[in-house]
């Protein structure tokens, strides 16, 4: 019974947060409520007993990737007017869209749960490990290559973002901590006399 | 316990649950008192003052006066704020900086929640604790804030991503992630502990889980916004960062939910590389006490790391100058983040092909 109220609490808040992230009329608002139905959809995944994907939806998603949206979002000067005078010109393909994805679906939804659909067989390969351990054994030895190649797309797509924007920028003057933390008095400072009234030849 | 007893049914386990979380919470917050009371003597200290000693016998009731203070101000909220945001971000941090907290292992058997995701849990709490700065920020509708709370989202996300492969050596070392297992296994002395390897058999690890302790510590200033690192709130050049805007109790709840994170931090310290509640030198008549008192024992050597820790942060805020913001990336991109990856390295390897390897 708790699970079953728990289910339907993580759910109805999820929902609601999803239709929240279309609806506001403030960007930042968007962001916020996008935030709130990730966390509730990590909550959706301690329900089934996968706490290691709700642990990493978490720290991924609303932690690291949902900061870098508001922090974009924040920045933005979004001319909301201009963006909704569009909406009646766009209403009927977004209708289109929208009524695609939900036929499909329901027949997906229908089908899995009518046994229709071929289920893939989920090997149970040590069903007394915990499911980090699980998931750790099925990444590294049946799926090792696909594994390494995600990693592979992933470094390729950082690269080309850093080549993207590096700039090197002649004339400027940059810190090399490791010259003025290897500075002595010797070498960093001249003791003068000055004799009164003449100052110091450069 | 018994399967058909009251408290197994849901509604005994939610209110064990609460009795527990109470118990957790209420001491902590009394702790926070005087861990704050403690924070400026070390800094008054440091500077030669006498810090707060009028208010009660050493100054010790100074953080209660200030707590009334607080409470009994009027709530200024800006005429262009966002109203609900405004007050939402320091609920959140309040929150979210207790809620880290379910995990922490006082004591033998004593965690309120004791997961298999421990690690991962505090790690995902502690990124959360940035939106309530960003929220706060944002919410005031004013330069200084805005720019304040700019700078703590860059700043925490850089050093996430280092903390984050500390925590990794700390898992490739114990095996596991739940932080009361973390610790059973470093009972025996201090040369089990992780800082030095976790083990005699694992020492030449020492020399490379000191400096990921070390890493870790200055990480963990970094993520909870403490000098040097506390460029978000940089009075020098934002005024007060993402609190200019913020009075009364909304203020004061940023200010114990920093503080309880910086406790947090100073507890996982302790937890994941000084053995939580084993005491150093394992004496054997310590193991006929009863089970209570072996516990109250264990409590006793936690709260001492804690406190040491808290210390170490305090002492660091009171000699060591602010970074620049330029330099403080520089740290965490450059040097932190290929330092603690080519430790992630190094220990998965001796893992696989040291003397204890699989």
């Amino acid at each position: 019974m708790a699970l079953a109220i728990a289910f339907y609490l993580l759910a109805a808040v999820t929902v609601g947060a999803g239709f929240g992230v279309v609806s506001s009329r403030n960007p930042v608002h968007s962001v916020l409520f996008l935030i709130l139905s990730f966390f509730s959809a990590a909550g959706l995944f301690v329900t089934m007993g996968a706490e290691f994907l709700a642990m990493l939806l978490v720290v991924v998603y609303v932690g690291a990737v949902a900061v870098l949206f508001l922090f974009v979002v924040m920045m933005l000067d979004v001319d909301f007017a201009a963006l909704r005078q569009g909406f009646a010109r766009y209403m009927p393909v977004g209708g289109l869209v929208a009524g695609v994805l939900a036929v499909e679906m329901i027949v997906i939804a229908t089908a899995a749960a009518t046994g229709g659909v071929h289920k893939a067989d989920s090997p149970q390969l040590h069903p007394e490990l915990p499911n980090i351990e699980t998931i750790g054994h099925v990444l590294y030895t049946d799926y090792v290559y696909f594994f390494q190649a995600a990693g592979l797309v992933l470094l390729v797509a950082m690269i080309g973002a850093i080549v993207l924007t590096l700039r090197h920028k002649p004339g400027v003057r940059r810190q090399s901590i490791v010259d003025q933390v290897a500075r002595t008095p010797k070498s960093g400072m001249r003791v003068v006399q000055i004799k009164p009234g003449q100052g110091i030849e450069q | 316990m018994d399967a058909n007893s009251f408290w197994a049914t849901p509604g005994g386990w939610t209110l064990i649950t609460v009795a527990q979380i109470m118990a957790v919470v209420l001491p902590l917050l009394v702790a926070l008192a005087f861990f704050m009371l403690a924070d400026r003597k070390i800094w008054a200290g440091v500077q030669m003052r006498k810090g707060p000693n009028v208010v009660g016998p050493f100054g010790l009731l100074q953080s209660f006066a200030d707590l009334i203070k607080f409470v009994l101000k009027e709530i200024v909220i800006p005429d262009g704020a966002d109203k609900f945001v405004f007050l939402l971000a320091p609920v959140l941090t309040f929150v979210l900086a207790l809620v880290g907290w379910a995990v922490i292992p006082f004591a033998p058997g004593w965690v309120v929640s004791d997961i298999n995701v421990g690690v991962l849990y505090l790690f995902a709490i502690s990124s959360l604790g940035v939106y309530g700065i960003i929220m706060g920020g944002w919410a005031s509708n004013s330069k200084y804030p805005f720019l304040g709370s700019l700078r703590s989202a860059a700043q925490m996300v850089s050093y996430e991503v280092s903390i984050g492969f500390v925590i990794v050596t700390v898992i490739l070392l114990a095996g596991t992630m739940n932080l009361q297992a973390i610790v059973e296994q470093q009972a025996g002395g201090f040369w089990n502990w992780n800082v030095f390897g976790g083990g005699l058999h694992n020492l030449p690890m020492a020399l490379v889980m000191i400096p990921m302790a070390v890493i870790f510590f200055i990480s963990s200033l970094a993520e909870t916004n403490r000098p040097p690192f506390d460029l978000p709130e940089a009075e020098s050049e934002l005024v007060a960062g993402y609190q200019v805007e913020y009075s009364s109790s909304p203020f004061l709840l940023f200010m114990i939910g920093e503080l309880v994170n910086i406790v947090l931090m100073c507890a996982l310290i302790s937890v994941m590389f000084f053995g939580g509640w084993q005491a150093p030198i394992d004496l054997p008549f310590v193991h006929d006490w009863p089970p209570t008192v072996q516990s109250f024992y264990g409590l006793m050597w936690f709260v001492l790391k804690v406190c040491f820790f808290f210390f170490l942060f305090g002492i660091v805020k009171a000699i060591v100058p602010r970074y620049r913001y330029d330099q403080l990336m520089r740290l965490g991109w450059k040097v932190f983040l290929p330092t603690s990856m080519a430790a992630v390295a190094i220990l998965a390897a001796w893992r696989v092909f040291g003397p204890a390897g699989a």
